[in-house]
């Protein structure tokens, strides 16, 4: 069973890209001054691999209104992607 | 104002005796000048605070901005600053030895007049209040909106075990304080205790606070600024550092 469940925001913020796939181990989560954003405080999600280096890093700063539509939209895709996807034995 | 100006990432020493990178900018001038340690604010040592760093040389003053996160490289500064802000920043007394560091630099210069100064924005206008209380030999220190100058009991660690206020009564040389009255750290009300502090301990101080400004209004690159306010404090400051850092 495949869907296409898209769940659809509009954020404002800025986002550090990377030239290609990487392991990502950790999540660092905050509310601070942003490093690029054009925002006084920005909720920061960084994702990283510190055994790649300090480079090993995707990373977004949204505004915080971008970010609470942003986990109103994983809630929503997360509940209608399991009940599409996941296997509940009877 | 003296425009010429040459300015580079350099080494210098700091805490421990590591060699960090540091940016600096010296006037062409045989001097006497000051100099002027430049504390980088907690989204790290950007281009903004390597701007003030110029700005600082274009008055007439040796300025230096070491890079506080330095340690927590290699890398570009902005993914330094994030490894940084996920280990928890620097540890007190590894700012108060960079800084120290660079003030050697700077008095080590043929410009230099022995004099130096500091200055501060954010999370570096609370360790510039730090530093005026725990080097002696630092002339003047200017904060601009030090956050967590008075610690909240959950920002009590090993990497910053006292509460900065607690340190005022070992205050060595003048402070300048720059405010936004519309800040949320510090508030009002937290500038209203720490200047309370500094009469208390019968410091030489002068706190300049601004109405319409909240927290980091001088920086030229956030939503924040506000260039009425920014230009007067830029005023005060320089006027502060003509008193104190002259030869």
């Amino acid at each position: 069973m495949c869907s296409y469940i898209n769940e659809k925001a509009d954020i404002m913020g800025h986002g550090k890209g990377v030239p290609d796939w990487l392991p990502l181990t950790n999540v660092n989560v905050y509310f601070d001054h942003p490093v690029s954003a054009p925002l006084d405080h920005a909720l920061i999600i960084d994702f990283t691999n510190p055994a790649g280096g300090t480079g090993a890093r995707v990373a977004v700063e949204l505004s915080a209104e971008s970010a609470r539509r942003l986990v109103a939209s994983i809630e929503a895709a997360l509940a209608a992607g399991e009940a599409e996807h996941v296997f509940v034995p009877a | 104002m003296i425009e010429g100006m040459i300015a580079d990432t350099i080494g210098i020493t700091g805490y421990n005796g590591d060699v960090i990178h540091a940016y600096y900018a010296q006037p062409l001038t045989g001097g006497p000048i000051p100099g002027v340690v430049v504390l980088h604010h907690m989204p790290g040592w950007d281009e903004w605070s390597k701007e003030v760093v110029r700005k600082l040389a274009f008055h007439g003053y040796a300025a230096i901005a070491p890079h506080l996160f330095h340690r927590f490289g290699p890398g570009r500064w902005d993914d330094v600053t994030a490894a940084a802000r996920a280990a928890g920043g620097p540890s007190d007394a590894c700012v108060l030895g960079d800084t120290e560091g660079a003030m050697n630099f700077l008095r080590a210069q043929p410009a230099s007049n022995g004099k130096v100064g500091v200055i501060g924005f954010c999370s570096g206008g609370r360790q510039a209040y730090m530093v005026a209380c725990k080097i002696p030999s630092l002339n003047a220190a200017v904060d601009c909106w030090g956050g967590r100058v008075i610690a909240k009991p959950e920002d009590i660690t090993p990497e910053r075990p006292v509460s900065v206020i607690d340190m005022t009564k070992d205050m060595h040389c003048p402070l300048l304080g720059i405010f936004g009255n519309d800040d949320a750290n510090p508030d009002v009300e937290q500038v209203n205790k720490t200047e309370a502090e500094l009469k208390k301990h019968g410091k030489e101080y002068e706190f300049h606070r601004y109405d319409g400004a909240g927290h980091g209004f001088f920086a030229t690159d956030r939503p924040g600024y506000r260039p009425e306010q920014a230009v007067d404090g830029w005023k005060r400051v320089f006027e502060f550092y003509a008193k104190h850092l002259a030869s």
